[in-house]
């Protein structure tokens, strides 16, 4: 049976991880391929390295670094974070990237996702979608959350589904940070509304957040971030407890 | 040992590349029809659409040499769905190595089948030392059927071929290069065959 993922995000920044990362073992907390390798010992089963770098100079540094990662690491990651054009995709891609992830760019530019699904696969193409509830209708936000829109969730989630999109990568704004839960009623309308897997994100606090976003939110993986990176919830210790509680992990 | 992997503009090689530089050979990529057939061992990637894949195949005349090689062969996902007879993506005819046929999932389950999945009923020196039930890296929107030569099977909306394997032609729908220690295995023991 085809297990359900659990997906640690890294933020980079000038090729290095940055929001602090507490892992006693671990020389430099700011090593990104460091990190990624020991993430993939614990069982991790997917990685997300998400490129907050500013400036354009930088984006070498990062296409670099994601070639260490694979040179290193031998389970997918996928690379997001200002990624708006097929050069760029098709260059990270040859450094060894498995999947990219773009969000606010395809907002600006839907045939974007055509492009990439039509060039590399639909399989390499996450669409990442950041939305927040608002009066019971979930707005799409851009830019990290901070500009709104007014385009509905739910009708652009179909749309680059239709459009090629391979996965989707949801984060509620609402969720996001308060370490209550996933956004699991929204994820669970996502998943049977699309026919491509969900990635749900945001508001990964405990175990039981994780057991409920596969019921309740029928998600098909989920990612989080602070959880893993301060040693809250261990990788190893969290898919144990799925397993106990009957939802497929790989062990 | 001489390590090619056909490089005919199919994705994602290096993940391949490196897989094997971690186990310690070095791969050379080339879509040289002379470097391919002097290599002790060749791999057969593809990542992306089936039938322009093979059209990229044809136009180097890839089409007519790989199924005459005579050293082990690994196609790997859409690298073995091209091996096989036919595949309904793009409605295109395949190398005919494996006798069998590939076909979409049907939308009752999500496509691409995507993460890990486990892998069973092995029966290849390919997988010497894998358990049965081993957990591999699968992203995938088509399927070979089952064939006297499947060497895996694994479940996903139906149990279906994730290898096979027809004399010097070994095929996995998994990603070897992805899956862990123990997809690093896999490869290992290609190398040894």
């Amino acid at each position: 049976m085809l297990t359900k993922r659990i997906i640690p995000c890294l933020d980079i920044k000038n090729g290095r991880t940055v929001k602090g990362v507490n892992f006693v073992d671990l020389r430099d907390a700011g090593d990104p391929v460091a990190l990624a390798k020991q993430y993939a010992d614990q069982g991790a089963d997917e990685l997300v390295f998400l490129d907050i770098t500013a400036t354009l100079e930088a984006r070498a540094t990062t296409l670099e670094m994601v070639l260490h990662v694979a040179e290193q690491v031998n389970i997918p990651f996928t690379v997001g974070g200002g990624i708006s054009s097929v050069e760029h995709v098709d260059a990270l891609l040859k450094n060894g990237a498995d999947k990219v992830s773009i969000n606010s760019s395809a907002v600006k530019r839907p045939e974007l996702v055509n492009e990439l699904a039509d060039k590399f696969g639909s399989q390499c193409v996450v669409v990442a979608i950041d939305a927040k509830q608002i009066d019971d209708e979930w707005f799409v936000h851009l830019a990290g959350g901070t500009i709104p829109t007014d385009i509905k969730l739910f009708e652009w989630a179909k749309e680059v589904e239709d459009r090629g999109a391979g996965e989707i990568l949801f984060t509620s704004m609402n969720h996001d940070g308060t370490k209550g839960g996933f956004a699991n009623e929204a994820l669970a309308k996502l998943s049977e509304l699309l026919n491509i897997p969900i990635i749900a994100s945001g508001g990964a606090g405990q175990v039981q957040h994780f057991i409920d976003t596969f019921e309740k939110g029928k998600s098909d993986a989920a990612l989080a971030a602070s959880v893993f990176h301060f040693g809250e919830i261990p990788i190893p210790e969290l898919k144990k407890q799925l397993k106990a509680n009957h939802i497929e992990v790989r062990i | 040992m001489k390590l090619v992997i056909i490089n005919y503009g199919a994705g994602n090689i290096k993940s391949i590349q490196f897989a094997f530089n971690r186990l310690g050979y070095d791969a050379l990529l080339s879509n040289d029809p002379e470097e391919i057939k002097s290599a002790d061992k060749v791999i057969f990637p593809g990542v992306g659409e089936a039938s322009s894949a093979m059209k990229m195949l044809k136009e180097s005349g890839l089409d007519k040499l790989i199924p005459t090689l005579k050293q082990p062969v690994l196609g790997i996902c859409l690298g073995m769905q091209l091996m096989c007879l036919h595949t309904e993506e793009g409605d295109t005819a395949g190398l005919g190595i494996f006798q069998t046929k590939v076909k979409r999932f049907s939308n009752d389950v999500k496509v691409p089948q995507m993460g890990w999945n486990v892998i069973k009923e092995l029966k290849s020196d390919l997988f010497k030392g894998i358990k049965d039930k081993e957990y591999m890296y699968l992203v995938h929107s088509f399927y070979a059927e089952h064939c006297n030569e499947t060497i895996a099977a694994t479940d996903y909306e139906i149990n279906y071929a994730s290898a096979l394997q027809h004399e010097n032609f070994y095929g996995t729908q998994f990603h070897p290069e992805k899956s862990g220690k123990e997809g690093a295995k896999i490869l290992k023991n290609f190398l040894e065959l």
